[in-house]
């Protein structure tokens, strides 16, 4: 490293830089607006949002590019990610409006804390060095705990913050310490640096696979992996529902960009040693993941398990080792995470001021109340399942490929063997909305402007799926 | 006039459109979805007939070939064709659709546009799993077939309805997904999804045969061969009327299909080497799931279990080609066989059609599938009698009814090869005679049972109409088959040709 300072190409980060001026903005805005035009806070989140997409989208450059010293890095895998990561939390936003307004929290913090969440995504997407991916881990974490515990009156939700933090910090001080170990062998914080220091070591090297260890547990905690996994289903569970979206969602994304940052740029070299971390991780995840998640007869923590399993799917893509894994890992999480998305939206549609209607007996005969929600529903359920035409099935097939050309065709089997068991509990929710009787048999009002994002949402997962082509070149195309 | 229309893509979307436009029809008019969904049907059975007009009998090459890029990352084609073995299958699917959807004309009550829409869907469905050239197009056909199924059974099912279309999914969905397994590991051998350069790759004995095994678990499940035909009698007993029978006629001509197209091109050697695991089962199925179907209580039950005994015939057919070649030394004996396991899927489509038809006319007036609840029935509805007796003797094997040729057929081969497995195999004449016929004797003949018996209105034109025309097919395939066998004659030559030759 050179000790000479020379200025940084602030252009390239000027979509963060963007958007924390505009939280700022927003945090003070709030401050002069009134309980009843709160709208324009939430309008004003979403502008910054569009604002941060056009900005993002103009700096663009065509390949990777560092600068801040090598600390930040902008390049094709990280505009896709944001981009996703903007679009999914602009509909989590816009999702969550009534049903925090049904519950006396529609308040500026909610929007200022998100912002500063997806700022923390940024950050972790674009970190190209030790201290900025903890920085950007750290601001996400910090904004979602908050967010966790925003519903003061609940103690449900309380509990889960607590959990949630208590357990996010030990993975983060988990992380630190790997990464400390990473800086006693090689010196550097940086992650091209660490690469060249990492270079043709031994994969047995004591010291290395130390810090190892502690950087995957790290990792996996944060993504929700076997057995790092046990803070999802009560923070799922005890979030209001418009947190739990936003936790589940654009997190996931971000998080695969940290596997890739520190993982494949970082410790490429080491991938005989974190393939099979990986491996247990995986098949941990899907197997508990999709076994726990038939027991549940809360919605919310069936999601949650079943977000375990498709972690297991995301980390099987990651672990092949070639560009086609982690492309495959890529079109897997960004097509995850909108169709939990709109899983999560159901249950915002569903719930009423009075009651979360979070348990699965709360969707019976939904087809009867409204037939095409209901429908939409089952888009999603069949596409997290896996079954054709729906995107969920693309998402699979492609990770299937990455692992069976790499010749790990019984990891194939079972991935598509859990696949099987996950089917039953998604094929429940179907059987509660199509085959069983009302209990409740009330026609369901949704706003129009929820009907109209819930049913392109679900149709997003179904047309991607008959059509998965440009989508499948994007994400290859960012892995040559 | 008809050759430069897009046919099979037409034949794929004209009935998914036609179920959109049923569903957007909804229920507000309670007769709105019905007449749709019949002009769909029917206008999807005009455009199949070209394909049989228009068909080459003298190349065994795919026709009426469509190609597009799909998804071109991963050299995913939207390629359609067929041959000699899918074309007959599809004109199937067209006729028995029709059936369908008048079976249900007054039957479905509830619901009706749904129901509609998603027999039409299927169908569509169905047109792409038996024209895709593609695997990945096949598998996406194959794979969403199942959700529209799913639904029949489980909104329009009978009480215990959830239970079997759960357990029907399942099983399907493992079955189908080591398939997926497998195709993927052809990619990297082939290079593309395209299914003929799969039967051109090359693969060791040991892929062969875990690709074998992989394809095993999807079409047997499909077929449904013995082990693992249990979804079938539980699904076919809470399906509706409609349900039943795009399962008996169609959905099991899928497994079928699979192995003409899949397993056997695609590993021979393993086929060959496992031939033994295959025709074993199919005599199980054969001798054992007749003596199960002679122990039933419930008609649909009854013919479910006769449905995978005589399904059994196709699979052995198509795996005894092998032993007959290995002790005569010539394709024809092979041919005789693989024929007859087709003619046996075509003409168990008509049947097991109307037989499921047969017990849905007395059920919609008796809700009662009981063979104890009914007797007599002659006395007060001998029309239909008439009919049932006919597709009785058609499903015990009766000379002259389609039912006895494709299984004259195969136990013809059958003793080239060996003599027991063809005597294993001809006890079917006589489980299959009993079983049936008990069964129409305890039904339909005898002293009136009871006051519901005796209150029993004979068919309707609608239901004269749909058993007609089935008893017309059943009785043209029986004294001239030559139609059919004619058009697959040359496809399965090659294909006979194409498994002789090792792979190794």
């Amino acid at each position: 490293m050179t000790n000479s300072f020379t200025m940084p190409d602030f252009a390239l980060a000027s979509p963060e830089i963007f958007l924390l001026t505009m939280a700022c903005v927003v945090l003070i805005a709030d401050l002069f607006i009134n309980d009843d035009n709160r709208v324009l806070t939430y309008v004003l989140a979403q502008l910054s949002l569009l604002g941060t997409l056009i900005v993002t989208l103009a700096v663009a450059p065509a390949e990777a590019t560092y600068t801040f010293s090598g600390t930040y890095v902008s390049d094709p895998m990280g505009t896709i990610l944001k981009s996703v990561i903007y679009l999914v939390i602009a509909m989590v936003f816009l999702y969550s409006r009534g049903y925090l307004k049904d519950r006396d929290i529609f308040k500026g913090e909610y929007y200022v804390l998100g912002l500063f969440g997806v700022l923390g995504m940024m950050i972790m997407v674009s970190a190209h060095n030790f201290l900025t991916i903890y920085l950007g881990l750290e601001l996400l974490s910090l904004s979602v705990y908050a967010m966790v515990a925003f519903h003061k009156d609940s103690l449900q939700a309380s509990e889960a913050a607590m959990k949630y933090f208590i357990l996010g910090a030990i993975a983060s001080g988990m992380l630190l310490y790997g990464m400390s170990m990473f800086y006693g062998a090689t010196g550097t914080l940086d992650i091209t640096e660490l690469a060249t220091a990492i270079e043709g070591k031994d994969s047995n090297d004591i010291v290395l696979i130390f810090g190892l260890v502690f950087v995957v547990v790290g990792l996996a905690f944060k993504l929700g992996a076997v057995p790092f996994h046990m803070w999802i289903p009560d923070v799922y569970h005890g979030a209001p529902t418009s947190v739990t979206m936003y936790i589940s969602s654009a997190p996931k994304i971000a998080g695969f960009a940290l596997f890739m940052r520190l993982l494949v740029e970082g410790m490429g070299d080491l991938h005989a040693g974190w393939q099979d971390m990986l491996v247990i991780l995986a098949v941990l995840s899907l197997a508990v993941g999709n076994i726990i998640a038939l027991a549940q007869t809360n919605l919310k923590r069936m999601l949650a398990y079943s977000t375990i399993s498709h972690v297991g799917f995301i980390l099987l893509g990651i672990l092949a080792g070639t560009n086609a894994g982690y492309s495959a890992s890529m079109f897997y999480i960004i097509t995850y995470a909108v169709t939990a998305m709109a899983g999560f939206a159901l249950i915002i549609i569903l719930s009423r001021r009075d009651s979360e209607a979070d348990n699965l007996s709360d969707l019976k005969g939904l087809s009867r109340r409204s037939p095409w929600i209901a429908f939409m529903m089952l888009l999603l359920m069949f596409s997290m399942t896996g079954v054709p035409p729906t995107v969920g099935f693309y998402a699979k097939l492609l990770v299937l490929q990455a692992i069976i050309n790499v010749d790990m065709v019984w990891l194939a089997g079972v991935a598509v063997g859990f696949s099987v068991i996950g089917a039953f509990y998604y094929l429940r929710v179907i059987k509660l909305m199509f085959f069983d009787d009302v209990e409740n048999d009330s026609p369901l009002k949704v706003p129009a402007e929820m009907n109209i994002a819930f049913s392109m949402n679900s149709l997003a997962v179904l047309f991607v799926g008959l059509f998965p082509g440009a989508l499948i070149a994007m994400c290859a195309a960012v892995f040559v | 006039m008809f050759a430069d229309l897009p046919l099979l893509s037409l034949l794929i979307w004209v009935p998914i459109f036609g179920g959109l436009i049923v569903l957007a029809v909804g229920d507000k008019d309670p007769w709105g979805a019905r007449p749709i969904a019949l002009i769909v049907t029917v206008l999807t059975f005009l455009l199949s007939i070209p394909l049989y007009t228009g068909f080459d009998t003298g190349t065994a090459a795919m026709q009426f070939t469509e190609t597009a890029n799909w998804i071109e990352a991963f050299n995913i084609r939207y390629a359609l064709g067929v041959d000699g073995i899918s074309m007959p299958l599809i004109i199937l699917t067209s006729v028995i659709m029709i059936i369908i959807v008048l079976a249900g004309w007054k039957v479905i009550t509830h619901r009706v546009s749904q129901y509609m829409a998603a027999f039409l869907i299927m169908q569509g469905l169905i047109n792409g799993v038996f024209a895709s050239l593609d695997a990945i197009l096949f598998y996406v056909y194959w794979e969403a077939m199942l959700i529209p199924m799913f639904l029949i059974i489980g909104i329009w099912g009978g009480p215990n309805r959830v239970y079997a279309t759960i357990k029907f999914f399942l099983y399907t969905f493992l079955g189908s997904v080591f398939m997926l397994v497998a195709l993927i590991y052809l990619y990297f051998k082939a290079g593309s999804f395209d299914i003929l350069a799969f039967h051109a790759v090359q693969l060791s004995l040991q892929e062969q045969i875990l690709i074998f095994i992989a394809f095993l678990l999807a079409f047997a499940v499909k077929v449904p061969m013995w082990p693992v035909h249990t979804w079938l009698p539980d699904a076919h007993v809470e399906a509706p009327t409609g349900g039943s029978v795009i399962l008996a006629a169609i959905m099991l001509k899928v497994g079928g299909y699979g192995f003409l197209r899949f397993s056997l091109p695609i590993t021979p050697d393993a086929s060959h080497e496992l031939d033994w695991l295959i025709i074993g089962m199919s005599l199980i199925a054969i001798a054992y799931i007749g003596f199960v179907a002679l122990a039933q209580q419930d008609m649909k039950k009854l013919i479910a279990y006769s449905s995978i005994a005589h399904m059994g015939f196709v699979t052995l057919g198509f795996f005894i080609s092998f032993s007959i070649f290995a002790s005569t030394g010539s394709y024809e004996g092979s041919a005789l066989a693989m024929e007859g396991g087709m003619v046996q899927m075509i003409s168990h489509g008509f049947i097991s059609a109307a037989m499921f038809l047969c017990v849905g006319v007395m059920y919609d007036r008796m809700h009662s599938r009981m063979i104890n609840d009914y007797g007599g029935v002659v006395n007060t509805m001998p029309i239909f009698a008439a009919f049932m007796v006919f597709f009785a003797m058609a499903n015990a094997g009766l000379p002259g009814t389609s039912g006895f040729v494709g299984e004259f057929m195969v136990i013809l081969a059958s003793f080239k090869a060996n003599f027991w497995i063809a005597f294993v195999a001809a006890t079917t004449l006589i489980l299959g005679a009993a079983y049936t016929l008990w069964m129409v004797k305890r039904v339909l003949f005898g002293e009136v049972a009871n006051d519901k018996v005796a209150a029993l209105t004979d068919l309707d034109g609608r239901e004269f109409f749909i058993l007609g025309t089935l008893a017309f097919a059943v009785l043209l395939f029986g004294v001239w088959p030559d139609p059919l066998v004619d058009v697959m004659h040359v496809t399965i030559d090659n294909l006979l040709q194409h498994i002789a030759q090792s792979k190794l």
